[in-house]
């Protein structure tokens, strides 16, 4: 692997309670290089968090530490408020759940668009609209002049996605972090934003962070997967061989998926051992190391 | 020590244990809210002001009028001193907090449940009973609020309870819209079509699972509302369409007292000052209540 | 048979704005089956789903239940037969009333009796304990919230149970508690199950016979083994099935395109 576009060192994100901090990330350490990566884990396990703290989004009162948060060869810890404002859209972008939420509502969709362009390349109001026009033909949006002039409402959920991936990858991030971006859309409509996402992210040479709680999709779509508990990654495995995890939490969960052609009178119950919320003593990325060795 | 954790036991053993869990952790979050715990102490003394008038003031010297005395700036006898007829000013503040708290309990109790009559099946119902229901509400949102309880106050005649009914039948109409809005966004609730699968009647799921999803946002509203009731009575009672002369009204004193205002500022300066700490209690307590209710989702 | 459905059809608007949610539905369910309709949003899956639970009021076509023709209007008895679990356990739930409260409340309406012990024996029957009956939802986790939907559905005892993608709001994990506790009620109940979702391998799990649900329509009625084996003619199952095996990286996935969806 070249030299990583993102390297994170013993991250955790805090969120100060009642009752004692809740630890949502703990000490979390990988790397993306220009492959795709996915986080896996269930409600609660941090990998939202994560991706949050890396775009600089995790707000007070949670507190982020890490010992090395580096896009490239900036440090993201000691970035300003405004200069991590000019650094989402143009270094990292994120795509979130439901577009509905992203898009503003008032706004033509192309214009949304073209405003990323002129903000981080400053340029002209038609050199914007043609790149915008551009970046719809390119997440296969057939009819970009139309579509340009339409507002949020009049989209469906498949193109509303697609729109805000071209927002997203217009000022050529060279990280696209994406958290469950197409759990809000039906199944036959989320294989092919992801295969959209796929195409722009080979061909820019990006790295993709995917942020999901379903593992076919992520061991699908993925090349290097991530699995997280309670805060913690419990395994790093080659997408491909997922089905040979070998953490407990990661085959309970996967022999409880429901399989079409393996009917089973009952579903194996993941049982989960308390001890799986202990600290983690030694750093993950070598232990997965010798795994794949 | 030993009741808290009873009452924050995450796993209650009977009703009355979670119900009243519920109200210590509301209490909780609210005792956080400073300028609410304010207000509250502001309501909580005006309360008790008006319960025990009588222990902290002589009720005689509310009303005795001792001509030789009139006017009286501050002094030990007489603290705020004393009016154009020679009466304890402080004695008259005292006893005016009961009136005041009469109309607030009266208005609350006439105009709560007409908005909810209302809004209530104009929002669970829709179609023509949204439409008449609503209708009528409009004309009385029509008028300027003042100028018809005005109106009221005038053709039932002058006196408290008259003022009281005038203050009521303009204040409804946003809280029947504000208990239709309500009722809207839940109506389509899945635990109303769950009551509904289960075969409940339309007044047992108005009433089981509707009102006391609106009653927060009614309350909040009716204390923030307080503040202008109470307003809108001293206006009546500085008009003198309100409260009847001798009675102790705050806004009648002020009516009164206007007249010396240069040279006895005190005579309306005092219950113009009580009028605006009453209003000042609501106004903050129902901001508290707010904050801490939507806090909680 | 438990469900007969004929040619039922709910439709919103009139004339040229006419939408029909669900067109001319016709199936049938036999007692103590498990029954799917399978498809994406607005499908109509939904709706023939609340058309059976007589929520739709102006549905049109014949409804059965247990022998009986539904009328526009259900009785009190007919409802105690048909009970229902919703998708989301956080709206399906009143947010100010215990778990106590929430089952209470169909005892007192169809006037049962002995409320005490037929609330705690439908917390027990959902793997739930007294330690739970008297909290209020937003102290239950996500599983339990549907556990107390389905104690909730289940204190009528009801004949048939309808499920609206019961676990799609649910952690992998939780959702397999919560299919093996279906399939557990279903074989002690005897009931008879018709359950709705998104999800092939879910509805496959639980279910034998499956109806696939496009624009209002049944467009495939199939078995799950059929399914399993790839054994099926209409192009857009074949298209869902598919897409439920993830993503395919050849990238064939970019040829379905062809249909810009714009509302």
């Amino acid at each position: 692997m070249d030299s990583p576009l993102l390297r994170v060192r013993n991250l955790s994100v805090t969120y100060p309670g009642d009752d004692g901090d809740f630890r949502a990330v703990r000490n979390v350490s990988f790397t993306v290089g220009r492959e795709r990566l996915g986080i896996v884990g269930e409600s609660g396990s941090g990998k939202s968090t994560t991706g949050r703290a890396i775009m600089g989004l995790a707000r007070p009162p949670a507190r982020v530490q890490a010992d090395e948060l580096l896009l490239g060869e900036i440090d993201l810890r000691t970035q300003s408020e405004r200069q991590l404002r000019r650094l989402r859209g143009k270094r990292m972008a994120m795509v979130l759940q439901d577009p509905k939420y992203s898009l503003d509502p008032v706004m033509r969709v192309g214009d949304q668009i073209a405003e990323t362009h002129r903000t981080h390349l400053g340029s002209s109001k038609a050199e914007a609209r043609a790149a915008a026009l551009e970046m719809l033909q390119a997440v296969h949006i057939r009819d970009p002049e139309r579509v340009y002039g339409m507002y949020p409402h009049q989209v469906s959920g498949g193109m509303g996605q697609r729109i805000m991936i071209a927002a997203m990858l217009i000022a050529g991030p060279e990280l696209l972090i994406a958290d469950e971006p197409t759990s809000a859309l039906d199944v036959t409509v989320q294989t092919q934003v992801l295969s959209i996402m796929d195409e722009l992210v080979r061909e820019r040479g990006m790295g993709l962070i995917l942020i999901s709680h379903n593992l076919h999709l992520v061991s699908s779509f993925c090349d290097r997967v991530l699995v997280m508990y309670a805060g913690q990654i419990v395994e790093i495995c080659d997408a491909g061989s997922l089905a040979d995890a070998q953490h407990p939490y990661t085959r309970g969960l996967l022999a409880a998926l429901p399989e079409l052609g393996r009917k089973r009178g009952e579903l194996p119950q993941l049982q989960r051992d308390p001890a799986w919320m202990d600290d983690i003593a030694a750093p993950l990325e070598t232990r997965s190391r010798k795994l794949g060795a | 020590m030993q009741m808290r954790a009873w009452l924050l036991d995450p796993a209650p053993a009977s009703r009355r244990q979670a119900q009243l869990g519920g109200w210590f952790r509301a209490w909780l979050a609210f005792r956080r809210n400073t300028l609410g715990m304010i207000g509250l102490g502001i309501v909580l003394l005006l309360i008790g002001v008006a319960a025990f008038a009588p222990l902290i003031v002589d009720p005689a010297s509310a009303l005795t009028q001792v001509l030789a005395n009139r006017l009286q700036p501050s002094s030990w006898a007489h603290p705020f001193g004393t009016d154009e007829l020679g009466r304890d000013i402080l004695a008259r503040v005292v006893f005016g907090a009961r009136i005041t708290l009469t109309i607030v309990v009266l208005v609350s109790l006439i105009v709560v449940p007409i908005g909810l009559a209302i809004g209530l099946p104009a929002g669970y119902f829709g179609g023509w009973i949204d439409a008449a229901l609503m209708r009528f509400t409009d004309i009385f949102l029509a008028f300027p609020r003042l100028v018809l309880a005005l109106a009221f106050a005038a053709a039932l005649g002058p006196g408290i309870e008259n003022a009281v009914i005038a203050i009521a039948l303009t204040a409804w109409p946003p809280y029947a819209r504000l208990a239709r809005a309500e009722t809207l966004t839940r109506r389509r609730s899945e635990f109303i079509q769950a009551a509904e699968l289960q075969g409940a009647s339309h007044l047992r799921i108005i009433a089981t699972q509707i009102v006391p999803l609106c009653l927060p946002s009614v309350i909040i509203r009716l204390t923030l509302d307080m503040a202008g009731i109470i307003l809108t009575a001293a206006g009546l009672g500085f008009l003198g369409l309100g409260a009847q002369p001798p009675s102790p009204e705050w806004g009648a004193m002020v009516s009164t007292g206007r007249e010396v205002l240069l040279d006895q500022w005190w005579v309306a300066t005092i219950p113009g000052l009580a009028i605006f700490v009453t209003s000042l209690g609501f106004n903050l307590l129902g901001d508290g209540l707010r904050d801490v209710s939507s806090g909680r989702g | 048979m438990s469900i007969i459905l004929e040619h039922v059809t709910v439709s919103y608007g009139r004339g040229a704005k006419r939408f029909d949610a669900a067109r001319n539905v016709t199936l049938s369910v036999a007692e103590g089956e498990a029954f799917g309709l399978v498809g994406e949003s607005g499908s109509g899956k939904s709706t023939v789903l609340r058309a059976v639970a007589g929520l739709i009021a102006h549905a049109e076509g014949r409804v059965e239940l247990a022998g009986e023709a539904m009328g526009k209007r259900r009785t009190t008895a007919q409802r105690k037969m048909v009970q229902m679990v919703f998708q989301d356990p956080y709206g399906s739930l009143h947010p100010n009333q215990t778990v106590d409260q929430t089952l209470s409340m169909p005892i007192a309406i169809h006037r049962l009796g002995d409320a005490d012990r037929r609330v705690s024996a439908a917390l027990e029957e959902v793997g739930l304990g007294p330690q739970h009956r008297f909290r209020y939802p937003h102290q239950l986790s996500g599983g339990q919230r549907q556990r107390i939907a389905i104690a909730r559905a289940l204190i009528l005892e009801p004949r048939i149970l309808l499920l609206d993608e019961p676990t799609s709001a649910l952690d992998v994990s939780v959702q397999a508690e919560i299919l093996n506790l279906l399939s557990r009620l279903r074989r002690e109940h005897g009931l008879t199950m018709l359950m709705v979702s998104h999800d092939l391998a879910v509805i496959a799990h639980l279910c034998d016979r499956i109806a696939v649900m496009n624009r209002g329509e049944i467009v495939e009625t199939t078995t799950a083994e059929a399914l399993a084996a790839g054994n099926v003619s209409n192009p857009y199952t074949q298209q869902l099935l598919r897409s439920n095996r993830g993503f395919d990286p050849s990238g064939g996935e970019l040829d379905l395109l062809g249909s810009d969806a714009i509302r």
